[in-house]
């Protein structure tokens, strides 16, 4: 079943992500980056992992691509066909092959023959124990990177006086 | 109500709050929330207080765990242990606090920063009510600093006067360098026992599970937090200079907060002391080193605050000196008496000082007619002082003197020299409060009549006055010989210590006596008429004079040294000897840079030079061209190293 | 389920999302496929606290400190594309080639 379920969102996230990298139309390019990352998010529910899906849909899905089709707006970047890849694109398929090629052939040789069990799921209660408690420093310190990611954010976008 | 002891510090710190935020904003500009708020504390102390006393072989201890850290478990809880210590120290603080600020709400009555004032008041008590309740050494520590930044804003409350905010960053300074003692003790200990939680690590000193060597060090590292706290030779040099703070302050600082702090530690680690003799040693030798002197020094003071601090010295010495020979009880039993005549002499000198707007001996006199109840509680709080039958500090400092004796008589020569320390200090204490009310009350008036109208302080200053007295006549009784003796029940250490001697007593008593009638003689009748500075003796009053020279030691010693004569031995090594060195380095270089530039320079090396330069120059015209500024080539760039590196390692290994 | 699988997909993604970044011309697009390639990595952490059954979950802890930490970088950078936009009206990358000699 869980196979199943792998087989079809795997197929729709390497469909998705190739599109994305290859469409011509700007906006399409955003909507097929939401559909990887809803398949990101139907994979973290597959592992168990229900607390980051739901963080995926809310934080990605609905904030950080409302944020990208902003960014394509306001640049007003050409919607149509346009020169959208550079010079760089034979080399760029050289060397992505190359990574793909290598990471897949360390990940076969490292993983082979061992299996995920799935187990119980685990519950936001235990997720949000965890974090408060273990790992609340870390947690702190990614909220100061957020306000400090804001701040910049702001400064540098800002209309100069 | 145990259970519910830890509302004791809370409610001052949430009153900290409270009035820093809305103070000013209220009726009676914050003084209200802080009484209340103390008022508040006292009830529930005095309800933990007696249920202790009706189970008073219990320890009640709970914690909540605070944050945990490391592997294995550690941890840091905040906590409450409540035993008959804790229980006595609340009710001491709490009382205390609560007469300081009502009766401050008339000495401070127009001051500029009043609302700040009261804020202070109840950081101070907060903190060293969280001090007394801690059950973990980190919550002790939070407690202990939190009084050491109180004391500092208090003692230089006005600190538009350069004087006062010195002595404030004096008492800050001087007490850190025995906090950094303090904190490495915690360590020493933490690393030995495993925890921070104070029963546990007793329990562990207790089966032995720490070595003789190791203990010795923690307690002698723990004993330096309480030298400073409780201004202890050789750190005792701040306290005197605390006077610059107002008058309430000082009486909270002496009698309650923050030098009791000390031997409260001391009290409160008295296991991991217990079993390590020649820590406890230490403790007995300097507590009786500092009850001597400081008795001299308050013998020679004009300032009647100075006198009361010198005072406390050497009774917190008393204190400490009993710990040191294994007189629990009569330590707990001299903190809770001295708290209430101590504290009682203080808002008396504040008293009288707010009638002739001075705190010097020598603007005094003759005040016993215009100030009644000021004048009778003083007598009171000084006669409970010098130990007189059968005022409260009789009963708790023969205790402590029966407790040396026993030591002694056990053949401890330490506990031979803390007994007569002891003597020697109550016969002193006898002397220089005889003294004290001599030059204050009686006499001629000294102070200048046409400028000065003496007159009885208001009730809102006069009530807690009386009300120490009453607790300065009474509460030795707690503490009567022999079976009597409720106190020993409520608070001790192993078994319940009967020392009681009757000759003894009547001995101390004799010399206490013996000290009135001499500073009597001297000072109000007058009948041996000695100038000190010209007598024989007239070496031991200067040395008294410049307070054994310590002030000076410590300026003329390490502050001059560093500003002055090594700043000198700097100057001249750098005019003399690195300026020759220089100089000789510069002409060497000179002549040799002459020959080099000649010969080799121009010859040799700039050919290369040249040619080199002109080869980096060629080359980097041919590779300027890689930097093309284009971000994806840059990335390529980094992947295919990537690539690379990873494909190397895979194919090799 | 072999780990593997899942393995492969996400270096696949992570692959896909390279490519994106050295042959997309349009800023905006590039920060998209940054957004793949942290993707891969948190398929990967996730399925890893599985596959090892941590018991404090720092897996999935790690994969919200990542969605957090793409938040934060896709806000700057987004920033200072419109800040490039605005000074030199064009979102290109090999157009703004200011590192050069």
């Amino acid at each position: 079943m869980q196979q199943v379920v792998f087989g079809i969102v795997a197929a729709l996230i390497v469909f998705a992500a190739v599109r994305l990298v290859t469409t011509r139309n700007l906006v399409h390019g955003a909507l097929y980056l939401l559909a990887v990352l809803a398949g990101a998010a139907i994979l973290f529910l597959l592992f168990l992992a229900e607390f980051v899906a739901w963080v995926q849909v809310l934080v990605y899905i609905g904030a950080v691509v409302v944020l990208l089709l902003f960014g394509l707006m306001l640049t007003r970047a050409p919607i149509g066909n346009m020169a959208l890849d550079s010079q760089t694109r034979p080399l760029a398929a050289v060397v992505s092959l190359a990574i793909f090629g290598i990471t897949s052939t360390i990940v076969w040789k490292t993983f082979k023959g061992q299996t995920v069990h799935f187990s119980k799921p685990n519950t936001v209660d235990t997720l949000g124990r965890a974090i408060f408690s273990q790992y609340v420093l870390p947690f702190e310190i990614v909220s100061v990177v957020l306000l400090a990611a804001l701040v910049g954010a702001v400064v540098l976008a800002r209309k100069e006086e | 109500m145990r259970s519910v002891a830890w509302l004791i510090p809370v409610f001052p710190l949430l009153a900290f709050f409270l009035i820093v935020f809305f103070g000013k904003r209220m009726p009676r500009k914050g003084h209200e929330i802080g009484i209340l708020a103390i008022a508040a504390s006292l009830v529930v102390a005095l309800g933990v207080f007696f249920q202790q006393i009706a189970h008073s072989d219990q320890v009640y201890e709970r914690s909540v765990t605070w944050f945990r850290f490391g592997d294995g478990g550690r941890f840091v809880e905040l906590g409450m242990h409540i035993d008959g210590l804790a229980a006595v120290m609340f009710v001491v603080v709490c009382t205390v606090s609560l007469l300081v600020q009502i009766y401050s709400t008339e000495y401070m009555r127009d001051d500029v920063r009043y609302t700040w004032y009261y804020a202070c008041l109840s950081l101070f008590t907060g903190s060293m009510l969280n001090l007394v309740i801690a059950n973990n050494l980190i919550q002790m520590l939070i407690g202990w600093e939190g009084v050491g930044v109180a004391s500092y804003l208090l003692i230089g409350h006005w600190f538009e006067e350069r004087a006062n905010s010195n002595a404030g960053l004096k008492a800050f300074i001087t007490t850190r360098i025995g906090d950094v003692g303090f904190m490495f003790g915690i360590f020493v200990l933490f690393w030995a026992a495993g925890s921070f939680n104070i029963a546990h690590i007793t329990s562990v000193v207790a089966s032995g599970g720490v070595a003789r060597g190791t203990l010795t060090w923690a307690a002698i590292l723990l004993f330096c937090g309480a030298i400073g706290k409780s201004a202890q030779v050789p750190l005792q040099v701040w306290l005197p200079d605390a006077m610059a703070g107002p008058t309430p302050v000082s009486a909270l600082i002496h009698a309650a907060t923050m030098v009791v702090a000390g031997v409260y530690l001391v009290a409160r680690m008295y296991g991991v002391f217990h079993a390590s003799p020649a820590a406890l040693n230490e403790v007995a030798i300097i507590g009786a080193i500092t009850m001597v002197m400081a008795a001299g020094l308050a013998l020679v003071q004009d300032d009647i605050k100075k006198v009361l601090a010198y005072s406390t010295i050497s009774q917190l010495a008393y204190m400490v000196a009993a710990l040191g020979v294994g007189a629990y009880t009569a330590s707990v039993f001299h903190i809770w008496t001295h708290a209430w005549f101590k504290a009682l002499l203080f808002l008396g000198a504040g008293s009288v000082a707010h009638a002739v707007h001075s705190f010097s001996m020598n603007d005094m006199g003759g005040l016993r007619k215009q100030m009644p109840t000021t004048f009778k509680t003083y007598v009171i709080g000084s006669l409970a002082l010098a130990g007189i039958f059968p005022l409260a500090g009789f009963w708790s400092k023969d205790d402590i003197i029966n407790g040396a004796y026993h030591s002694a008589r056990a053949g401890s020569s330490v506990g031979w020299f803390v007994f007569l320390a002891a003597l020697l200090t109550a016969f002193l204490t006898a002397a220089y409060v005889a003294r004290m009310v001599a030059l204050t009350f009686y006499g001629k008036p000294r102070y200048d009549p046409e400028h000065v109208h003496p007159h009885e302080s208001p009730k809102a200053m006069t009530i807690p006055l009386v009300f120490l007295a009453f607790m300065a006549i009474f509460s030795g009784f707690l503490g009567l010989p022999g079976k009597l003796n409720l106190f020993a029940g409520w608070v001790r250490f192993g078994d319940v210590e009967h020392s009681f001697n009757l000759a003894l007593d009547a001995f101390s008593t004799v010399l206490a006596l013996s000290g009135l009638y001499l500073g009597w003689t001297i000072f109000k009748l007058h009948r041996v008429n000695i100038d000190l500075a010209k007598s024989p003796l007239a070496w031991f009053y200067k040395l008294l004079q410049r307070r054994y020279y310590f002030d000076d030691l410590y300026f003329n010693g390490i502050v001059h040294p560093v500003a002055g004569p090594i700043a000198r031995a700097a100057y001249w090594t750098n005019q003399k000897i690195l300026d020759a060195v220089i100089n000789f380095a510069g002409t060497a270089t000179v002549a040799l840079g002459r020959f080099v530039y000649r010969d080799i320079d121009q010859q040799i090396i700039d050919g290369g030079v040249n040619g080199l330069a002109q080869g980096a120059g060629a080359a980097g015209n041919g590779l300027k061209f890689w930097q093309t500024g284009n971000v994806q080539i840059y990335a390529a760039g980094l992947f295919v190293g990537i690539a690379v590196f990873v494909g190397v390692f895979l194919i090799r290994g | 389920m072999p780990v593997a699988w899942v393995l492969i997909l996400s270096s696949f993604l992570f692959s896909v999302g390279i490519y994106g970044v050295l042959a997309r011309r349009n800023a905006v697009l590039v920060l998209m496929s940054i957004e793949l390639m942290l993707n891969a990595a948190n398929i990967n952490f996730v399925v890893f606290n599985l596959l090892l059954h941590s018991i404090s979950y720092i897996g999935q802890v790690f994969a919200l400190f990542i969605i957090t930490i793409a938040a934060a970088e896709l806000g700057v950078g987004l920033a200072i594309v419109i800040l490039i936009f605005r000074n030199r009206s064009t979102v290109s990358i090999d157009e703004v080639s200011l590192m050069k000699w």
